[in-house]
């Protein structure tokens, strides 16, 4: 890994727009946004599905050109993927072909680093995060939980500036989930390096990050930046406290609206009222 | 089992030593366990060995029918008077096991097989795989090979033997142009379902547009070019075949119409299945290859 002191890994998004052409004219997918993640920070993105969210962070490891606005890592324009900025995908994206100790070298492999340095600095990765008896499986044995795991060790594998990842626990269960997030605290911790997260869950978010970002729903915006001032490092049993819900009630009521704004004509607000039944007096058991 | 009451202070997750009675270890094995290994192995390939099985089973009825039909020398609409017996087969496959000319006849043909099929391969994988990643290179080409594609390689007979100084190219070619388009397609096909997350995520690893080929696009596409490869092998069979018949002098393609003009029926069925096995063993060569050089699709 590289010398990782947390000095690096600052992200500057500046008036971010992205629009795309459609049939019917030019589509505003993303409008304005600025976000900032200092060095050694864990900031989310959090948000309606089809606000941008994923849009944004595509946009900060490279694979899109905003329309208008800046992306900067470390002072320097983003011009295309690099490894610099490590990627985390919801589908794992692992390769088929390697076996798991394949999978994280291959960072290291496209470095140019010999067999046997890339061996044991895999070898410590994913002992780290207790995979080291699975390093000659492949990916198709793993459970989803495992997968990520090794998603999350290939990224960290090159020693990126920053680490950026997309929904990366959308696809597993909701036990398997916060375990993954307690490994992932740990990790961060440890390597003290920049992470976005983009995530549409409103514990996980709090739990992970230092600060969140709501954004609205399409075209999307920042609608509020909220500070998460729970102590590190988190436990699980923080999740009950007092801070902690009080936090979740307010970005619940930030991203109900926008969820409702997102699904549109769908469902009005009066419709979700309209799911109380009218009984006319009568008991629910009388009815029935 | 131990039984724990989790209490309204007890928010704190519970020890898991305290829980869990530690794993006893396995009594030594006795002798009533010597055979459970055996008995196990029996348990878990009980579906192979029934295919086993059924497969020797049906080819056994298949030899049956076969044997009584040429014995009684059945004729309803359709003759079974001069087709030979599986004893007669059996009898002049000795004999020809014992004949170089009759190896010859099958080592040509499997030169053939081997020089026109290899050229292919050499050819439509790396091409498919350019065209799969060069939009430019796919849309100039595929025309082409979409007006040649439906033309059976037995059509291209006449033409070939223009086109070539000797019989034994343009046989050669014909056995080419028949495994070239299955390659091709599946080739190109592979490369199409390529996911393009995986091409992202070696993006984000460092590669570049030559290791993204080598690592990324060629070990995604490679269950696909495998496939190609073993319908191109099956095409090369019957091309090779029907060139044979048409054009050729020797190969089993050649020996088994020449069995019909000299009226040795039993060469017929001989050469018939000569070349079942041989098309059988080539296809299984191929899929030995695939396991071998992809080990990740193993089951």
């Amino acid at each position: 890994m590289s010398d990782g002191v947390t000095t690096k890994g600052l992200i500057e998004v500046n008036g971010f727009d992205l629009s795309y052409e459609s049939i019917d004219g030019s589509v505003e997918a993303v409008r304005d946004v600025s976000v900032r993640v200092d060095p050694g920070e864990f900031v989310s993105i959090i948000g309606p599905s089809g606000c941008g969210k994923s849009t944004l962070l595509n946009a900060v490891a490279g694979f899109l050109n905003p329309t208008r606005g800046t992306v900067r890592v470390d002072g320097e324009t983003v011009e295309g993927p690099s490894a610099d900025r490590g990627m985390v995908f919801q589908q794992y994206s692992l390769f088929p072909w390697k076996t798991v100790r394949g999978n994280v070298e291959f960072g290291l492999k496209m470095k140019g680093r010999d067999k046997y340095s890339r061996e044991a600095a895999a070898r410590t990765l994913l002992g780290l995060a207790g995979l080291q008896q699975f390093e000659n499986h492949y990916p198709d044995r793993l459970s989803g939980g495992m997968k990520q795991r090794v998603g999350i060790v290939r990224a960290l594998a090159t020693g990126p500036k920053v680490l950026l990842l997309d929904e990366p626990f959308g696809a597993l269960d909701a036990q398997t989930r916060v375990i993954m997030q307690q490994i992932l605290t740990n990790m961060w911790q440890r390597l003290k390096i920049s992470v976005l997260f983009v995530t549409h869950d409103i514990d996980e978010a709090i739990f992970l990050s230092d600060r969140v970002y709501c954004m609205t729903a399409r075209p999307g915006t920042i609608k509020a930046e909220i500070m998460v001032p729970l102590e590190r490092p988190r436990q699980p049993s923080m999740m009950m406290s007092s801070e902690f819900l009080a936090l979740r009630r307010g970005l619940m009521s930030l991203i109900r609206e926008e969820s409702l704004k997102a699904m549109g004509g769908e469902i009005g607000d009066g419709a979700l009222q309209g799911l109380s039944i009218d009984l006319h007096g009568q008991s629910l058991a009388d009815v029935i | 089992m131990e039984r724990v009451v989790l209490k309204a202070q007890e928010a704190e997750p519970v020890d898991a030593g305290s829980v869990v009675a530690p794993i006893e270890p396995a009594p030594a094995a006795t002798k009533v366990q010597r055979f459970a290994r055996p008995r196990r192995w029996l348990a878990l390939h009980r579906r192979d060995i029934g295919t086993l099985v059924l497969g020797a089973v049906s080819l056994l009825v298949f030899l049956t029918i076969w044997h009584f039909l040429t014995k009684y020398r059945v004729n309803i609409y359709v003759r079974f008077l001069n087709v030979p017996s599986p004893e007669q087969v059996v009898e002049r496959a000795i004999r020809a096991f014992h004949d170089p000319k009759f190896f010859a006849h099958v080592a040509l043909s499997c030169r053939r097989i081997l020089i026109g099929f290899l050229c292919a391969a050499v050819v439509a994988v790396p091409l498919g795989l350019l065209m799969g990643r060069f939009r430019l290179i796919r849309e100039s080409i595929f025309p082409v090979t979409e007006v040649l594609r439906p033309i059976p390689a037995i059509a291209w007979v006449p033409m070939s033997i223009m086109l070539w100084p000797s019989n034994e190219e343009s046989i050669v070619f014909i056995t080419f142009l028949g495994s070239f388009f299955p390659i091709l397609i599946n080739t190109l096909h592979g490369m199409a379902l390529v996911d393009p997350v995986l091409v992202r995520a070696s993006q984000c690893l460092g590669a570049r547009e030559i290791s993204i080929f080598r690592e990324v696009y060629f070990p995604a596409a490679l269950p696909h070019i495998f496939t190609g490869l073993t319908v191109g092998m099956g095409v090369a069979w019957v091309s090779l075949i029907a060139a044979e018949m048409i054009s050729g002098q020797y190969g089993i393609g050649y020996f088994t119409w020449e069995a019909y003009s000299l009226v040795q029926y039993s060469d017929i069925a001989l050469g018939m299945i000569c070349i079942g096995v041989l098309g059988l063993a080539s296809s299984a060569m191929i899929r030995g290859v695939g396991k071998f050089v992809m080990p990740w699709t193993r089951t």
